[in-house]
């Protein structure tokens, strides 16, 4: 089918009212450039190092334009011989979600419709860790309350993550460090990712997300906390425009209970080792089998 | 004064407080004592003091040591002792001799940065966990230079259990369109 029109392109003058040529030209000039265009690797994830850059200063460019302001959106890769892990101290974890808020924040969500990547779950000590008696909408006038506990869950980043397996699209994946992320431009909005996560940590943004400029952090990854289109499905990702170059995350320097601890699964003298070789550790809905890297743990 | 007779007791050679000398900051190890953690000296900010309250000894310099337990009522009557009230008093973490200082049951002084190996007298699993960088809000860096903080940033020495605070606002609750919240 496409050399046929090709060759009636190259074949003798074309006048403007013959509709049938006309159309046959622009047609195969069209599959030239769709050729062209379409050689090597679209997605961010395959692309070399240089024209991963240049999309990105792309990405820049149209952050500028839209928003009037400088967005940096960086590429920082991952370390070697670095797995991040995380581990919260249910014992300490007063339920003030001020990790919450410094989340949203620092990873440019949502404010109306609201999304928030951590939920903050208030329990009773009576019945312990139950999600069905979970309730994430306690609003008392001072935490913690008598005879309540908190457990914090965002992405619990497992190591058999099923949002990884069941995503069509190759969309989303875990980097060498551990951090599952979205590539947002991949990302058709299908959802299978959020029906497969049995920790219900992946937001789904039905509309353009609407952050105030004066709120907005312009500091940002790629994979990570960049201003995110409409229709794309977001998630927690440890901070990955923080930890890459060193940071804790946001939600650790945070929290005034001193309750969330970050660090590297590989160093066997960080502190997140030191609490899986010395703490009661546990991680959620073992039973599934998802390998999570976000540790809950008691302190005392 | 009999604080000082067990001191003496445990470390002859520390330099008993009374005697008003240089306060020794790393006593050698004792022979036969189990071996300490490691005595690093995290970087911490300076102590949360009330504003205008340091140096103690701009007022207790002129005043007599008054050693006897009793309610406190002409100052510091704003403190209320909620830490193991029953057994302890104010002369039992701050030195007699010279405000400025604290003192360890073993009469070393220790100063107010330093004040986590006072507390840690008590609370030892808890000063390891502290060291470890578990116990204790942390900021900087995770593979690099780490901010930490003093108990006392975060725990009231005078009644230490950790303060309630108001939550930030729940979330949203999802809406359907045509279904009221």
């Amino acid at each position: 089918m496409k050399s046929l029109p090709v060759e009636n392109a190259s074949a003798g003058p074309c006048a403007s009212s013959c509709t049938r040529r006309r159309f046959a030209s622009i047609a195969s000039a069209a599959a030239a450039g769709w050729l062209l265009t379409g050689c090597g690797p679209k997605r961010l994830r395959e692309m070399p190092k240089e024209r991963l850059r240049r999309a990105l200063d792309e990405m820049e460019r149209e952050y500028a334009t839209q928003r009037g302001m400088t967005v940096k959106v960086a590429d920082t890769p991952p370390m070697p011989g670095v797995l991040f892990g995380y581990a919260l101290d249910l014992s300490r974890c007063i339920g003030c979600r001020r990790c919450v808020y410094a989340c949203a924040g620092e990873n440019n969500q949502s404010r109306d419709p609201q999304v928030h990547w951590i939920r903050v779950l208030q329990m009773e000590k009576e019945k312990g860790i139950d999600f069905r008696e979970a309730n994430p909408y306690y609003q008392p006038a001072e935490v913690p309350e008598e005879g309540h506990f908190y457990v914090p869950v965002a992405c619990q980043q497992c190591r058999n993550a099923p949002c990884v397996k069941t995503c069509p699209t190759g969309a989303t994946w875990m980097e060498p460090d551990g951090i599952v992320v979205i590539d947002y431009e991949w990302c058709i909005g299908c959802r299978c990712c959020m029906a497969a996560c049995p920790y219900g940590a992946r937001h789904f943004n039905w509309t353009l997300p609407t952050v105030p400029k004066d709120q907005l952090n312009s500091d940002t990854h790629y994979l990570g906390n960049r201003p995110r289109p409409k229709g794309v499905v977001e998630k927690c990702t440890f901070c990955i425009q923080r930890v890459r170059n060193g940071r804790y995350p946001a939600c650790v320097e945070v929290c005034p209970a001193g309750a969330r601890k970050f660090g590297n699964l590989l160093d066997p003298g960080s502190e997140i080792r030191y609490i899986i070789e010395r703490k009661r550790v546990l991680v959620l809905k073992e039973e599934l089998n998802t390998l999570p890297k976000f540790f809950y743990f008691y302190g005392t | 004064m009999r604080r000082l007779a067990l001191s003496a007791l445990l470390l002859a050679r520390v330099a008993a407080p009374a005697l008003g000398e240089e306060p020794a900051r790393k006593p050698a190890a004792l022979p036969g004592a189990a071996a300490p953690v490691a005595e690093e000296h995290p970087e911490v900010p300076p102590p949360p003091f009330s504003e205008g309250i340091f140096p103690c000894s701009g007022c207790h310099a002129d005043l007599p040591v008054d050693r006897t337990r009793r309610a406190l009522s002409a100052m510091h009557d704003d403190i209320v002792l909620r830490h193991d009230e029953e057994h302890r008093w104010c002369l039992d973490c701050h030195d007699a001799t010279d405000r400025d200082w604290l003192h360890l049951a073993s009469g070393e002084r220790v100063g107010f940065e330093e004040s986590y190996r006072l507390c840690g007298q008590c609370h030892g699993e808890k000063l390891r966990d502290w060291k470890a960088g578990v116990h204790g809000r942390r900021t900087g860096e995770w593979n690099g230079r780490k901010r930490y903080l003093l108990c006392a940033h975060c725990h009231n020495p005078h009644a230490p259990r950790f303060k309630a605070l108001a939550p930030k606002p729940a979330p949203v609750r999802p809406t359907r369109p045509g279904v009221a919240r």
